[in-house]
């Protein structure tokens, strides 16, 4: 029973990352850039659930949405500014850029109000059920639940609407997308807008679980998520949630066999292992080198 | 050949007049010690600063570990020196030897990846390293290590020449070239026949070796080493000397290293704003002068037909 509650919080945490990964994994799959700057969306999302929560006292949806939507402005807002000219220049440039731009958000946003820590109120009231010996928090169901619809919502969008269809043209030949009529720019800005979106509703939630906030909070769950990306096969929007739940099962695991200070280490062995035995991750495809 | 030698010697010659005179003037109490701190400091970043512009600039390698390598120097030295008893000249060597084998051991799985995932792993290697410092409690664990204050300006700045000096012919020599056709393009560099794994591991192990040297000089002007001083914040700080500098580069990683300390002592009261320059001019940089200062030149390049080019080497124009 132990190990299955174990399990269930590993699906909690999991589903943060899985909707975390998914930002990088859309980003990567259209503009192969590593978004560094996603986990600093994060943070923008979760500060704007906490204030729309804490000082206008909107309830947990109005607060979700209302932080998916900045979110995505926010993040079509870096693609314009930043990401945009690097289009041609070389993946090392685009990257030192996106380090950049994360740390500048960061610092910006301490700057602006300081690096003290936030509690996050308590919006969602709490009972516990008790499943075959598990302790399941109403609280850790519901946003198991917001993040599974968000999950099935994306991937309405990617596979059944005009503006998926064109994510993935753009994702597969950026200019055979465009001799066929596709725009690729606003594409590439839809990409940005769902994916920071995804971001933002994982602040909020992450928010709501862990209580406790502060602007360096969007480097380690974006590493993570990051890893999660990888593990599941950068670009592959499946494999980033799988990736998502396998990291934070891996996690709590670790942690529950008491050794929580080595967590962090745990997810970059998996990801060192995982680069050097299966650089696609679980559900990529090998690509062959061309000259 | 006599000219390049004697260029090489004048270099030399020239660089220790400097030391000298600086050290006279620490000496009679001109430079106080925040000034000579400073100069400690400038010589650790160019020290740091060059041994990563050796696998990014010239081997092309994206490596945003650095920080890593730092620590194992500074750590294995500290622990020579304050639970071994060990002269601080063999710490220092002992730590840049560690780091040297660390690179080692990183460098052969990793450096197997390209690009993004490079950068990834070596940041991941790097935090691997910190969380297992901050988990030893036989050198503090999170509370750090204290450590003597050793580090004066003749050691830092006979590291810094001991540095240059390597890389630089490194660089001429024919692994250097080695290296630079594989930073041009590595699929053309294999095909010529260049075992690419070999050199991108032996540019690596290098470049660990003097980051652990200036690791060994960093705990030993700091009184207290920390593993939260060797974070992905303390890698970016040395990754943006080099690409300020020009990838590719070594004057200006040189230049920058010297500029940006200076910058970052005077705000050193305001960190937040110090973050906020660096990452800005990071961001600048890469959009509008993204081949950074010096691009693949270096500022012997502009002192026309003075023969120096060889000397001072890695240019795109057959160093």
């Amino acid at each position: 029973m132990e190990w299955l509650q174990q399990l269930f919080n590993g699906i909690s945490l999991g589903s943060i990352y899985a909707l975390i990964a998914l930002g990088y994994t859309m980003v990567y799959g259209i503009i192969k850039l590593i978004n560094f700057a996603h986990g600093e969306v994060f943070m923008i999302g979760s500060f704007t659930g906490f204030y729309a929560i804490a000082f206008w006292g909107l309830g947990f949806f109005p607060a979700l949405i209302l932080s998916m939507a900045v979110c995505a402005v926010f993040g079509v807002l870096i693609e314009r500014v930043a990401y945009k000219r690097l289009r041609d220049s070389t993946r090392i440039a685009a990257l030192i850029t996106a380090i950049g731009v994360s740390l500048l958000i960061q610092y910006v946003v301490i700057y602006i109000r300081g690096a003290q820590p936030e509690a996050y109120p308590n919006v969602l009231p709490n009972r516990s059920f008790d499943v075959f010996g598990v302790q399941i928090s109403s609280q850790s169901l519901l946003i198991l639940v917001v993040s599974v619809v968000l999950m099935i919502v994306l991937q309405f969008i990617v596979h059944r609407t005009k503006i998926g269809k064109a994510m993935r043209a753009v994702s597969y030949d950026p200019d055979a997308a465009k001799l066929m009529g596709i725009n690729v720019n606003n594409t590439i800005s839809a990409t940005f807008a769902i994916g920071s979106a995804l971001a933002g509703a994982a602040g909020v939630i992450f928010g709501v679980y862990y209580t406790k906030i502060d602007p360096l909070m969007g480097v380690i769950p974006g590493l993570k998520a990051f890893i999660a990306a990888v593990l599941g096969g950068i670009g592959i929007i499946p494999g980033a949630v799988i990736g998502g739940f396998v990291l934070g099962i891996v996690e709590t695991v670790v942690s529950a066999l008491g050794f929580s200070l080595w967590r962090d280490a745990a997810a970059f062995i998996i990801l060192i292992l995982i680069l050097i035995f299966r650089p696609s991750g679980i559900f990529g495809k090998n690509s062959k080198e061309k000259v | 050949m006599l000219k390049k030698v004697s260029t090489f010697w004048l270099a030399i010659v020239l660089a220790f007049v400097f030391y000298g005179v600086v050290q006279l003037l620490i000496l009679n109490g001109f430079l106080n010690p925040f000034y000579t701190n400073t100069l400690i400091f400038i010589c650790i970043n160019i020290i740091l600063a060059v041994s990563l512009h050796l696998v990014i600039g010239i081997t092309g390698q994206f490596s945003i570990g650095h920080a890593g390598f730092l620590a194992l120097g500074a750590y294995i030295s500290a622990i020579m020196t304050m639970k071994l008893d060990m002269p601080f000249s063999f710490a220092l060597f002992a730590g840049g030897i560690v780091a040297a084998l660390a690179g080692l051991v990183v460098g052969i799985p990793s450096l197997r990846l390209r690009g993004d995932y490079l950068a990834i792993a070596t940041l991941g290697f790097a935090e691997i390293i910190r969380i297992i410092f901050l988990n030893i409690d036989y050198v503090g664990g999170a509370a750090g290590m204290q450590v003597t204050h050793a580090t004066t300006w003749t050691t830092s700045f006979l590291c810094l020449i001991l540095t240059i000096v390597v890389i630089v012919n490194f660089t001429n020599s024919r692994h250097g070239r080695a290296c630079i056709s594989i930073r041009e393009n590595e699929i053309a560099a294999d095909a010529m026949g260049i075992n690419t794994t070999y050199y991108k591991v032996a540019a690596f192990v290098i470049g660990s070796f003097f980051a652990g040297i200036a690791g060994g000089l960093y705990a030993h002007n700091f009184y207290i080493i920390q593993p939260a001083n060797f974070g992905f914040l303390k890698s970016f700080d040395i990754l943006i000397l080099v690409v300020l500098g020009g990838l590719g580069s070594l004057s200006g990683a040189v230049i920058s290293a010297i500029l940006l300390t200076v910058v970052s002592t005077f705000l050193q009261e305001l960190p937040e704003t110090r973050m906020i320059i660096y990452s800005l001019v990071l961001v600048l940089v890469m959009l509008y002068r993204p081949q950074g200062l010096m691009g693949t030149r270096e500022i012997t390049d502009y002192f026309g037909n003075w023969k120096w080019k060889r000397v001072k080497g890695g240019n795109q124009y057959g160093g």
